[in-house]
């Protein structure tokens, strides 16, 4: 660049010359020379500005390009990745504790309509209707005549019915690809599983959600990706599940109850092995929930779970082992049972009279109120909450059932004196036969407390004590004795040394007051009493048992001889060897060395 | 020697442009074959889960029933009860394999005029 300079010797002379000041000609040049400086420096900063401006615009619009493309776009599988294509359903199994399938997905299709499209929308209405009988014609042609633009037809089909859609040949009749929840065991385990429903719907795909039992608890992780699709192990043995199902069921009807309810325990772990309720469903066609009337009458009630019933006489064996561990009596401690117990203006009375006093065991043997109600004034009111509350009794059960949460035990609000004494006999609180289960199993264990659980345990730590081991070990004896010579005689299964308590509770009117006829029939008991491995609750809705002159409705003739069909049923299905006296066996003679 | 640097320049830039376009049209064929192995997977697994599905169907515990009760004349299943246990002094000692030979049947005529049964009546 040529650079002018601030004195030009020519002009400079010249303004001399003329007598002129010759420094406003330079002040006159780097005034010049500053208005250059200016106008370039505000072009270069205009062009970078520009620059900035064009490189901001250009990165804002492919970011939102990206964005939009990515937001519009179906997603893609990654293709490059060596891994992946492992899940096939959004869902994971659930299986039993031996790995059998209780819950998969099968992939059917959904069909929806874009009215819009279609070429005879009467014509293709009627056909569907003559393929799904349960549309109503009217409906779909004012919706294909109508103004809508899209939809749902049917959320499930068939193979079958899907070619016969294809069949009728209209573009506007459209299929999704759907992921069904199937539960190939049909009502085998209903309450346990619940059911699942479509959640958000979209064309291509739907979400399957859990509505009860397990599929509700465990929803998130059954639908978690980073699991892999590993399946649900639940506590269950399908085949021992099976046969309880099916003695119950043959029970139930025999004794002519409304319904009834079963639960198998491991009692050291809490896993349960089977739990029935009837009546049940099949959660493939989950029904709706009752809008009127009493819930507990519905299928999908789980009376093992959700039923809080009075469980009578099965707590008796709760005030006598507690009063063993505190050492107020021992087994032969002879108790007065003379009748009637009179508190204000309440009596307690015998089933029948048991003479003026009985032996702790014989209490329990013969089951007398009035024998146990003395036991636990002697404990008192405190102490027998106190007791009761540690084995679980207080509180809803923690197994991982949606249900659980809801079902509370109904306590007397204030634990009066009447109350300690009817409380030792089951009157006047209410569980669950879930709980009854885990208190059982948490005495004749040994004495550590148990949580009952759906879900495979694969170590489990003791719980914390409730009672020592020799208490837990006369609470067996006095339990084993109940079936060899007392109230539960039908319940003997010959080499598997059953052991248990009958309990037979009044139902409580929803008006207040007791039913005369109807009762709660329960019989808790464990086996193999001379080492405990399971416990298996029994409880019978107003059963009655006609065989005799009078209806029999005492669980010792009820609720006993199905326990017992259950068992013998059951315990070699799990591995029990029976202890069989066989006389005495023929000599093995070896034929070789004859 | 600058214009034989830029020939090589020149060569290396060809080589590697065809290297890089031959690899470009590797890496997508490797792709195409990769989503169609993976759609294959995916494919045999949905036929996979279907059949697992079918197969649970088919072996409920409530059909395995009927089949063995409508099946009993033929299998003779019965559920399994605590009698059917038994102790391994119950299972009879297999009796020891009697090898015949020819030469030992040839004085059987004469043995069976003499044999005399055990309550005391003879037979021919």
């Amino acid at each position: 660049m040529i650079r002018t300079p601030l004195r030009p010797l020519a002009r400079i002379l010249q303004a001399r010359q003329k007598g002129e000041n010759p420094d406003r000609i330079e002040r006159e040049n780097i005034r010049q020379r500053h208005e250059d400086m200016r106008d370039r420096m505000r072009q270069r900063a205009e062009s970078r500005l520009l620059f900035v401006g064009v490189f901001f615009m250009i990165a804002f619009v492919l970011v939102g390009g990206r964005m939009t493309e990515l937001a519009a776009t179906e997603p893609v599988e990654p293709r490059a990745s060596t891994s992946g294509a492992k899940i096939v359903a959004q869902r994971a199994d659930i299986v039993d504790r031996n790995g059998r399938v209780l819950a998969t997905n099968l992939i059917t299709n959904s069909l929806y309509a874009q009215p819009n499209l279609m070429v005879e929308p009467e014509r293709a209405a009627k056909e569907l209707v003559a393929i799904f009988p349960d549309l109503k014609l009217e409906r779909l042609i004012k919706d294909f005549t109508g103004t809508r633009k899209f939809l749902w037809v049917k959320k499930k089909l068939s193979p079958e019915q899907l070619q016969a859609v294809h069949d009728i040949g209209d573009p506007g009749l459209l299929f999704g690809p759907r992921e069904m929840r199937l539960y190939p065991n049909g009502k085998l385990a209903a309450q346990v599983l619940g059911g699942a429903s479509f959640g958000r719907e979209g064309v291509h795909s739907a979400e399957v959600i859990g509505t009860a039992g397990v599929e509700k608890t465990f929803d998130k992780y059954l639908r978690d990706p980073a699991m892999d699709g590993a399946p649900l192990k639940l506590s269950l043995d399908m085949t021992i599940q099976a046969a309880s199902r099916q003695i119950l069921e043959g029970g139930m009807k025999l004794m002519n109850a409304k319904g009834a309810t079963s639960v198998l325990m491991d009692v050291r772990t809490g896993e349960i092995i089977s739990m029935v309720s009837l009546p049940d469903f099949d959660p493939n066609t989950r029904p709706n929930g009752l809008i009127k009337g009493d819930p507990s009458e519905s299928p999908l009630f789980n009376r093992a779970v959700q039923g809080v019933y009075e469980l009578g006489s099965t707590f008796k064996i709760f005030a006598v082992s507690q009063a063993l561990e505190l050492g107020l009596v021992d087994l032969d401690t002879m108790i007065n049972t003379k009748g009637p117990l009179q508190k204000g203006s309440y009596k307690i009375r015998d089933f029948k009279d048991y003479g003026a006093q009985l032996s702790v065991k014989d209490v329990i043997v013969k089951s007398s109120n009035i024998g146990t109600a003395r036991i636990a004034l002697d404990i008192g009111g405190e102490r027998q909450q106190e007791f009761l509350k540690s084995l679980g009794l207080f509180e809803p059960t923690s197994v991982e059932l949606g249900e659980a949460h809801g079902a509370k035990p109904l306590l007397p609000k204030k634990w009066a004196e009447i109350y300690t004494m009817t409380v030792s006999y089951g009157h006047g609180i209410a569980t669950s036969p879930l709980h009854l289960a885990a208190a059982y199993s948490s005495v004749v264990n040994g004495g550590t407390l148990v949580k009952p659980t759906i879900i495979k345990q694969t170590n489990v730590e003791l719980g914390p004590r409730v009672i020592s081991e020799q208490t837990s070990a006369q609470v067996r004896t006095m339990l084993r004795e109940v079936v060899t010579r007392g109230t539960a005689s039908l319940g003997r299964v010959p080499g598997y040394e059953v052991g248990g308590k009958t309990g037979t509770a009044d139902k409580p009117k929803p008006t207040g007051g007791y039913y005369k006829d109807k009762v709660i029939a329960t019989f808790a008991s464990a086996f193999p009493m001379s080492d405990p491995k399971y416990v298996l609750i029994v409880t019978l809705d107003e059963p009655s048992e006609n065989s005799g002159k009078k209806p029999r409705r005492t669980a010792g003739w009820t609720a006993v001889p199905v326990a017992a069909e259950m068992i013998r049923r059951t315990a070699p299905l799990l591995g029990l060897r029976p202890e069989l006296d066989r006389g005495e066996l023929s000599k093995v003679v070896n034929t070789a060395s004859h | 020697m600058r214009g034989l640097f830029y020939t090589v320049s020149a060569l290396a830039v060809m080589g590697l442009g065809y290297w890089a376009y031959y690899e470009n049209y590797e890496t997508q064929e490797a792709l195409r074959t990769a989503s169609a192995l993976q759609s294959e997977i995916g494919t045999s697994r949905e036929t996979l889960s279907v059949l697992a599905a079918e197969w649970a169907y088919l072996n409920r515990p409530e059909r395995l029933r009927d089949l063995a009760d409508l099946n009993f004349s033929d299998l003779e299943l019965l559920p399994i009860t605590p009698e059917q246990f038994g102790e391994v002094a119950q299972v009879i000692y297999p009796a020891p394999e009697i090898e015949l030979k020819i030469s030992d049947i040839n004085g059987a005529v004469d043995v069976r005029g003499d044999y005399l049964a055990e309550d005391g009546e003879q037979y021919p």
